[in-house]
């Protein structure tokens, strides 16, 4: 009975978490094509509700009722089995993400708000988040087509060269909150905004974002799918419910992501001075990523487009030493602190 | 529930290697040996190794495997892929010889007819700070001759990926 009721909670959670993340994946695209307009001086979507708010559900209709077509010649089980790989990866990393502090109390049953909190955390998002190399590369290459396998083949290239940078950027506040768990990490931070570890490890915090973006394939880096060159990229020959799922793959990651930095760097649901602790946790974990979110796209809306070679060169030239030279600075004076905090 | 989770593990691990060597078409092998090291890695996450279980998937699955996929594909091998499943008698000789290798070790080990001791004793400071103790107090010197080989290994590489071909050498030769 008691492992029922554990295993019924936790389903819920996941259900609740995963309904959370998809609309929000859905608003994300009305948010984006909103914002874009905004800047570009022009409405963007109007038609469909007030102010055009009912269109991300008018997207997904017709993206569900579209004719599905797989091409002759492409590998149908892998065909089939790429967009799964890239869905998932994206999603499961939500399960230890802390979304707040207190724990919901209902009868004998503790509501946590996170699904789980494991103590390798962030390598288990780092793990996760490296096999959505293999949708994409087996999504190109399944299709049986010269640009989506070229695609294909220049997201895995991107993807395995911001990987580093990006998990090396994430041992400097692993280093200084001593712990692998979002929620310690969290803790960690806590007690004002100059505790946050965006302070004390900029040059870490900058990088993250940038292999964020490189990892997520989205502008100036979304070489995969330059429309210019690839016509687009790695999906070249999906339709309908197939290309949806890595449109909502792309979204969900870059949800992902915005969740993580702001756990690693943005501490977390802590409020930025202790005079602010009134407002709710969730709160200003929720006006975080959203104010992360907004920096995406405000980026795309900025930035041109980088060429292939440079940025490659870009990841490995530049972003893999600053993050080896951050790393080893930020361990001797972590050491060294430590040795004076025992004296 | 833990020994049905590892007959899981233990029958898909065994059965996605035996397909890693049976299927002819080298991105299947890829795939399926892919299913070997996700499933090896649940091994670990039973046996209370989170640690291990997330370095395997991060180095294996997410930096190894996915280079070779990219070199299969890049190679697009499609005529002498089975240039490998002509050498049956030689796999069968090694096969057999390893096989007899392992079993003699397995009888030899102490924990052989032993029930093996189920709890992880490293639980209560947590695997990953466990590990990191051992690495850097006990085991530093072979930590830092791994580190040395894998340098080596590594400017190894690079001085072969950066050797000028021949017909290079000969045209710049010609030149001057």
């Amino acid at each position: 009975m008691e492992l029922g009721i554990t295993i019924l909670v936790t389903v819920l959670q996941i259900a609740a978490v995963l309904g959370v993340v998809l609309t929000h994946v859905a608003y994300l695209t009305y948010a984006e094509r909103k914002i874009l307009s905004d800047m570009q001086d022009r409405l963007g979507p109007m038609e469909v509700g007030p102010h055009g708010l009912l269109q991300p559900l008018a997207d997904g209709l017709k993206l569900f009722f579209k004719e599905d077509i797989i091409p002759a010649g492409a590998n149908k089980i892998i065909f089939s089995a790429a967009p799964i790989l890239v869905l998932v990866p994206a999603l499961i990393g939500f399960a230890v993400v802390p979304f707040g502090r207190d724990s919901l109390q209902i009868g004998a049953i503790e509501i946590t708000p996170y699904i789980t909190d494991i103590n390798i955390g962030l390598l288990y998002i780092l793990a996760f988040s490296s096999l959505g190399a293999y949708g994409i590369l087996l999504g190109g290459w399944a299709s049986n087509s010269k640009y989506s396998l070229l695609g294909g083949l220049r997201s895995a290239a991107q993807v395995i060269s911001y990987e580093l940078p990006l998990g090396l950027a994430l041992v400097g506040p692993i280093l200084l909150s001593e712990s692998l768990s979002l929620t310690d990490m969290t803790v960690a931070q806590g007690g004002g905004i100059w505790r946050w570890f965006i302070v004390s490890q900029p040059v870490a915090f900058v990088i993250y974002m940038i292999c964020a973006i490189a990892e997520t394939n989205r502008l100036p880096f979304d070489l995969p799918e330059a429309e210019s060159e690839l016509v687009a990229g790695f999906f070249t020959e999906y339709s309908g419910m197939r290309f949806s799922f890595f449109f909502l793959a792309e979204y969900a990651n870059m949800i992902l992501v915005s969740c993580i930095a702001v756990v690693a760097f943005l501490g977390g649901w802590q409020a930025p001075l202790p005079a602010l602790e009134f407002i709710p946790p969730i709160v200003w974990f929720l006006a975080k990523v959203y104010f992360l979110l907004f920096f995406y796209i405000w980026l795309r809306a900025t930035v041109p487009r980088l060429r292939f070679d440079q940025l490659m060169a870009f990841g490995w030239k530049v972003m893999l030493p600053i993050a080896l030279v951050n790393v080893l600075l930020t361990s001797i004076v972590k050491y060294f602190l430590n040795q004076w905090a025992e004296k | 529930m833990l020994t049905a989770f590892f007959f899981y593990f233990a029958f898909a691990t065994v059965v996605s290697s035996i397909f890693t060597i049976g299927f002819r078409s080298p991105v299947y092998c890829t795939l399926a040996l892919l299913s070997t090291f996700l499933h090896v890695a649940g091994l670990f996450v039973l046996l209370h190794a989170e640690f291990i279980a997330a370095i395997q998937i991060i180095v294996y699955v997410g930096a190894v495997l996915v280079l070779y996929l990219f070199i299969l594909m890049l190679l697009d091998l499609k005529s002498n892929e089975s240039f490998m499943h002509k050498q049956v008698w030689w796999a069968v000789f090694f096969g057999i010889v390893i096989i007899v290798e392992i079993l003699i070790g397995l009888f030899k080990s102490p924990i052989m007819g032993k029930m093996p001791v189920p709890v992880s004793a490293e639980e209560a400071i947590g695997n990953t700070q466990a590990i990191g103790l051992a690495l850097f107090n006990k085991y530093l010197l072979p930590f830092e001759v791994v580190g040395l080989i894998l340098l080596g290994a590594v400017i190894g590489a690079m001085v072969l990926a950066k050797k000028v071909p021949l017909k290079q050498k000969a045209v710049s030769a010609k030149v001057e």
